[in-house]
């Protein structure tokens, strides 16, 4: 276990990736989108059932967020979720103030928080034994920012966001586990399937 | 001075500014969301843009944030547009080869052109020489805009070629065009 999970500041159970992301896939009835973010963030989206409104990325790390951005002000009745992993989200920390300034009402972020760079060998992040992501969150200007206590409490954010009129970020603290199985890596296919999924091909 | 800095427009002629040329072909081609990373030369442009309701325009932090949003966009079914300058291109390598161009997504970027043509900072001058190469190895398509009786031409068939081919486009605004930016601004 990473030492920064056992940092007095947060009280907040370590939790599961693959376990949390099922259980966001589970409250989805309504087509919402879903970006994962690079590496074990979007394997454990597909390991949790393929959606045809899910989009995986293969790269440009720190995208996920700004990514999900676009979709959301696209798709303004649409829900749109982001997942995002502690290192990616450290790569883009900008985008929380331009989200928190256009305040899209259907936008929901989730940054799955293991302290470290899993997929490279488990090397801690620069933020891990000192920053809270949340309180940057809140700083940034998304005062709806909260850290879950544990997987009920989780799955309240998560439907608490699913009629939020304001963007919301929900903080996980996970383990060191890896992603369940890989993405199958096609980005054409990945990409005309989200197209399809969301309605929006008939433009084009 | 108002001549050459091509932020003027010359009615005279009966042209319109290199800007309004931007600012139509973009309304023309269904174009309302333009994240953005501010640059001197591209001031008019931005205030123009915003100034009109059509748009969605709005600063992000860095180059590719907002590459992330317009790609984003285009998926949810809303068309976009990203401007920048020289050394924020240079920023951009990673996220062109791993979302623009695999996922063939038809990103449209203006970028304004440092580096050249009575450029005072160095850094501009030696960045400014990375962005051809990188678009190059990336095989994409790119036009650098000296003059105005073409502008329109190439702005509005890159978009148009843009789009049905999904594939990104760099449309480099040189200082022949819009006068760049000099030393005593």
């Amino acid at each position: 276990m990473n030492s920064h999970n056992n940092t007095p500041a947060r009280n907040t159970k370590v939790m599961n990736r693959f376990d949390l992301t099922s259980r966001l896939v589970a409250k989805l009835k309504k087509e919402e989108a879903v970006i994962g973010g690079i590496g074990n963030t979007n394997f454990d989206l597909w390991a949790a059932g393929h959606r045809p409104q899910n989009f995986y990325m293969l790269g440009s790390m720190g995208l996920a967020f700004p990514i999900a951005l676009g979709v959301a002000l696209a798709q303004p009745n649409r829900r749109v979720f982001a997942l995002e992993g502690d290192g990616s989200l450290l790569m883009q920390l900008g985008c929380l103030s331009t989200i928190a300034t256009l305040k899209p009402k259907n936008l929901s972020m989730i940054v799955l928080d293991n302290g470290i760079y899993q997929i490279t060998g488990a090397q801690p992040t620069p933020a891990a034994a000192a920053t809270d992501l949340i309180a940057v969150a809140i700083g940034c200007g998304l005062t709806n920012s909260s850290w879950a206590a544990d997987e009920g409490d989780f799955e309240r954010l998560i439907e608490q966001s699913l009629t939020a009129s304001e963007p919301m970020l929900i903080g996980a603290r996970i383990d060191d586990g890896p992603g369940t199985w890989a993405t199958r890596r096609d980005p054409v296919q990945i990409r005309e399937r989200f197209m399809l999924g969301l309605g929006s091909r008939e433009g084009f | 001075m108002a001549a050459a800095d091509g932020q003027t427009s010359p009615m005279g002629l009966g042209q319109q500014a290199w800007y309004e040329i931007v600012l139509q072909s973009l309304k023309r081609n269904d174009i309302r969301l333009v994240p953005y990373v501010p640059d001197r030369v591209l001031t008019r442009l931005i205030k123009e843009i915003h100034a009109d309701p059509f748009f969605t325009a709005f600063p992000t932090a860095r180059e590719e944030e907002a590459i992330g949003i317009v790609s984003g966009a285009w998926m949810g079914g809303m068309r976009g547009a990203v401007l920048m300058q020289t050394s924020g291109f240079a920023t951009l390598a990673n996220v062109l080869a791993s979302l623009a161009v695999p996922y063939q997504i038809p990103l449209i970027m203006f970028v304004s052109e440092r580096g050249t043509l009575g450029e005072f900072n160095y850094g501009q001058a030696l960045v400014c020489r990375t962005m051809r190469p990188v678009l190059d190895s990336l095989a994409m398509e790119h036009h650098t805009a000296t003059r105005l009786d073409e502008f329109e031409f190439i702005v509005d068939r890159s978009i148009k070629q843009a789009i049905t081919t999904q594939a990104p486009v760099a449309l480099i605004l040189s200082p022949l065009l819009t006068g760049g930016k000099v030393f005593d601004k």
